[in-house]
């Protein structure tokens, strides 16, 4: 197949150039370099021996076996037991090109099942890999062949769908490169694997939090924080039995937000040379974790969301959904050393890698800002009067400007007649009353941030959409919570409850409008489709398979049906999946059915 | 072994993917960059004069036109460059895709939503919320089973669905196991909970005891409860409950609610019927006020109502008693927290009666020392 000859082909120069540059920096923390892949090896750890073939850690071609294990995993100087893709955290590239086909044998080495779910990769369903939904799971000890063929290019990334296995460790880089040219131009590339890891295994974690879901939240309200509340507001929001410190679930408490399998004393470095264009492709990988990530002194150009292509946008800093992926490109022209900062929406704690043109060298890591605190808009009141654009003010004017009388408004906070679909269980405490389209907001607590931020409305498809059909139908979903009790679903109904699958027929194109009737932002993700993101750019909506739903907002996005099959679709915060926010869609009829 | 892994390490240590020179580039970067696009496709338009531009002014203008949210006005109408004082030949991406430039410079004329607050949005009411149509009820209901044992994917749907949504938890929590220390005897008090199930049904046992230190264990409550989810903030309780004292033991039912009240108080009120036919009540608040993360400040009440007298229990009719707590709490870990605090215990009434004429007090401070621990 050709496209493994050029790839190997490319492998001498690559090594020569990468000879050029490097040079052996000692020993430092080969202890941690071990359980790492060699493209997510901190450069400085890295040696100059030529390499005689493939770089190790990246595995391509038509043939690929994968091994699932367990393996300890050390950082900041402990070591914990990690789950594992052929021994490494995160697990080894895979990088594939365009218009092959692949075969990947999987052996599952645990003691419990295990699987692999490719994720943003279009395939049949049957080798999506969800245990339950796609196939049955791959058995303690046995292997399993996934088998298709590579229709897409871009950033993609691969996980486990058993069990937490993904909080452990078990998630890598995919990528795939385009059959023909790459519009998007660049010199050099870095992968950014951004993940959360805690030495509290997580069924723990599931456990604390349904026990005492505050348990990880030490940025809580007291009396005399500071804040900019009034008493007023903090007994509207005890009024209203929420917290409006309530940004994360699983915080920096406990976990330690790594970098291609570095913490932040680790550092994982990346090189450039002044004046090239390098490429990042970042993946949040993480469990429980929306990051907002930037480099202090290089603005990112957006070249790519979630594997497909977008018109470049200059931005300084982007808030990234567990399970999204973003492709920037920057291009530092000094000499000098950058912090990748990756900061925890709730800003608990950080992750932190570095670009420099030489190994060794370090810029100033920024300090944690200011823990975000809810606002009305996040409570989905964004659209009453008192929300008249002016978004800045309201964000501190919970207190309500005699708007609205306190009284109304607890009554409003649960009143199912705005979202009828919804069943008013126990596990819903709130219902946004009037959801806005947020498509256009930043991601929490970057209202205020005095620099360039992605939002949604800047994305724009380089390529049009191919289906230019208008949608025939409306499909609403409201994701649903319950903080007190930890419960989280869709419409109301956890998955566990036999909840009745969102039914596509085969090729409708349906617009799906997802609201958000809790205080959480939540990364809401589709497997099998490419869904447009409905973002005021008709004709060249963003594609994506993974899109953040923020608090007391909506997003709408167009989809067409044309993977047949089931499908997982479901809450990419683990701990939200794992409380019922998840459903199956079914796209019929099958081939060979009957239409 | 440790070096050998070192060593491993080091011979396996790759240069890295960055490098990688496999993407089609061409030596010339400037080669494709200028957009193939045909100006005479766009006869809408006049000629555009971002067509040799780079994109990312393209898009700029895009930007520029469509400022829907007040948080995305720019401050520098540069923005969205890449950094102007250095002309960036590669841009992002090469729009050798005639389509793509096409629509992108027709898209500010083109499009009537763009520059509007909702974009897109507009359509919406137009759109039924109808269903979907019949073929989608059509086929397999379960697709994995045409081509798997349909045994093996009905076990492991199974537990799927377990896995999503129906995990069942415990908590072991002693609230209190203090000293209180005042006029009179010193005593001894507990107060745990254990509760364990899913999210809507759950065992729950309630306990509570007191003592006097160098004397009898004086009195020992325990309830075992069925509690199930009414509302999102509340549960409905009803069990049984024994009571082992030294005077006469007896045995309820317990009908409650427990849950968190608005203003965040966590409120339990049950009621309760003796063997003997005696009805009483008991409501139980209390308030958590962060000081800072790990301090709390608890005030907490306790208040007992009796139907009937129940003398031999020192019970009298009415509102019976009164206990009025104020402990201050430190957070070690979130499971574990020493506390100090105060508490007014009052009698009422007959009740009050009763204490005097056992000697009692039936209005007392007592200064409070204990710990709260959950697992």
């Amino acid at each position: 197949m050709s496209a493994r000859v050029t790839h190997q082909e490319n492998q001498p120069a690559m090594n020569d150039r990468f000879d050029r540059r490097t040079v052996l920096s000692g020993a430092a923390a080969i202890g941690a370099a071990a359980l790492l892949p060699g493209w997510a090896r901190a450069q400085d750890h890295a040696h100059h021996r030529p390499m005689a073939t493939t770089s190790p850690g990246v595995l391509s071609g038509e043939r690929i076996a994968l091994s699932i294990g367990e393996t300890p995993f050390t950082v900041g100087g402990r070591t914990g037991h990690a789950i594992t893709v052929n021994g490494t955290l995160p697990a080894p590239l895979i990088r594939l090109r365009e218009g092959q086909n692949v075969r990947i044998d999987v052996t599952n080495h645990l003691d419990e099942d295990s699987s692999i779910h490719w994720h943003g990769i279009l395939l049949p369903f049957q080798m999506d890999g969800v245990p339950g939904i796609s196939f049955p799971g791959i058995r303690p000890h046995e292997t399993f062949s996934y088998e298709f063929p590579i229709r897409q290019a871009g950033t993609y990334w691969y996980h486990s769908h058993s069990g937490l296995q993904e909080a452990m460790g078990h998630y890598g880089p995919i990528v795939i490169d385009p059959e023909h040219h790459d519009p998007v131009a660049y010199d050099r590339e870095h992968i950014l694997v951004l993940s959360d890891w805690s030495f509290m295994h997580p069924h723990r974690i599931m456990t604390r939090l349904k026990q005492s879901p505050d348990y990880f939240n030490r940025q809580q309200n007291t009396l005399f924080d500071g804040r900019e509340m009034t008493m007023a507001q903090r007994l509207q929001w005890g009024g209203m039995r929420m917290m409006p410190s309530d940004i994360a679930d699983v915080t920096g408490a406990t976990y330690t937000y790594l970098i291609n399998g570095h913490g932040p004393t680790e550092n994982w470095t990346g090189l450039f040379e002044p004046g090239e264009r390098v490429r990042l492709r970042i993946i949040n990988a993480s469990a429980m974790s929306i990051m907002n990530v930037r480099i202090p002194g290089l603005p990112m150009t957006v070249v790519n969301a979630d594997g497909e292509n977008v018109r470049p946008v200059t931005v300084d800093e982007f808030q990234i959904g567990v399970a999204e992926t973003y492709d920037v490109i920057v291009t530092p022209t000094q000499p000098q050393a950058y912090t990748i900062v990756s900061e925890s929406i709730d800003r608990s704690g950080m992750g932190r890698a570095t670009l420099a043109p030489r190994p060794g060298m370090e810029a100033a890591v920024p300090p944690l800002r200011e823990r975000p605190t809810l606002t009305m808009r996040d409570m989905g009141m964004g659209g009453m009067a008192m929300d008249s654009m002016d978004h800045a003010a309201m964000g501190h004017d919970m207190g309500g400007s005699g708007a609205m009388d306190h009284g109304s408004m607890d009554h409003s906070m649960r009143d199912g007649s705005v979202a009828p679909g919804v069943a008013l269980t126990p596990g819903v405490d709130m219902i946004a009353p009037m959801p806005v389209d947020r498509t256009g907001d930043r991601g929490l607590g970057l209202d205020d941030v005095p620099h360039r931020v992605l939002v949604y409305t800047d994305l724009e498809a380089l390529n049009r959409n191919p289906d230019p059909r208008p949608p025939s139908r409306e499909l609403q979903i409201h994701l649903t919570g319950n903080m007190e009790r930890y419960m989280w679903s869709f419409d109301g109904r956890r998955f566990s409850e036999q909840v009745e699958p969102i039914r596509f027929a085969r090729d409708e194109r349906v617009r799906v409008k997802l609201v958000n009737d809790t205080m959480m932002t939540h990364p809401i993700h589709l497997h099998g489709f490419f869904f447009e993101l409905v973002n005021g750019h008709p004709g060249r909506h963003p594609r994506k398979h993974t899109v953040n739903v923020l608090p007391g907002g909506f997003v709408q996005f167009d989809l067409t049906a044309d993977a047949p099959g089931d499908w997982a679709f479901h809450c990419h915060l683990m701990m939200h999946m794992h409380a019922g926010m998840f459903n199956v869609v079914t796209v019929r009829p099958l081939d060979g059915d009957a239409a | 072994m440790k070096t050998a892994i070192a060593v491993a390490s080091l011979l396996a240590a790759s240069p890295a993917l960055a490098q990688h020179q496999d993407h089609g580039q061409a030596a010339d970067p400037h080669a494709h960059h200028a957009m193939e696009a045909q100006a005479e496709q766009t006869p809408e338009q006049p000629p555009d004069v971002h067509v040799s531009h780079d994109l990312t002014e393209g898009t700029e203008i895009v930007r520029e036109t469509e400022q829907m949210t007040p948080e995305a006005v720019e401050p520098d109408p540069h923005a969205g460059h890449g950094a102007p004082d250095e002309p960036d030949p590669h841009a992002g991406h090469r729009m050798d895709d005639a389509e793509a430039s096409h629509d992108g410079h027709a898209m500010p004329a083109d499009d009537p939503h763009a520059g509007h607050a909702m974009p897109d949005t507009a359509s919406d009411t137009a759109l039924p919320q109808s269903g979907p149509p019949p073929e989608a009820f059509s086929g397999p209901a379960h697709a994995a089973d045409t081509i798997f044992p349909p045994q093996v994917m009905a076990e492991a749907r199974e537990n799927l669905r377990r896995e999503n949504g129906a995990m069942t938890v415990g908590l072991f929590s002693v609230d209190r196991l203090e000293a209180a220390i005042g006029d009179g005897e010193d005593a001894y008090v507990w107060e745990l909970n254990a509760r364990h199930g899913g999210d809507i049904d759950r065992l729950w046992i309630k306990s509570e005891g007191e003592g006097a230190f160098g004397g009898s264990l004086e009195e020992i409550e325990i309830q075992a409860l069925w509690s199930h989810a009414i509302g999102p903030f509340f549960d409905f309780q009803a069990g049984v409950r024994a009571d082992f004292r030294e005077g006469p033991d007896s045995a309820h039912l317990a009908l409650g609610v427990q849950g968190l009240a608005p203003y965040m108080f966590e409120v339990d009120l049950a009621g309760f019927v003796s063997d003997d036919g005696d009805l009483t009540a008991r409501i139980e608040a209390e308030y958590d006020q962060r000081l800072t993360q790990s301090l709390i400040l608890q005030p907490r009440i306790e208040a007992n109502f009796s139907a009937q007298d129940i003398p031999e229990l020192g019970i009298g009719s009415g509102f019976s008693d009164l206990e009025a707590g104020l402990r201050l709490r430190y957070e070690i870990v979130p499971e574990f927290a020493p506390y100090i605090g105060v508490e007014w215990q009052r009698q009422f009434g007959d009740t009050a009666d009763f204490a005097r004429a056992a000697g009692g007090d039936p209005d007392r401070w007592v200064f409070l020392a204990g710990v709260k621990f959950w697992f």
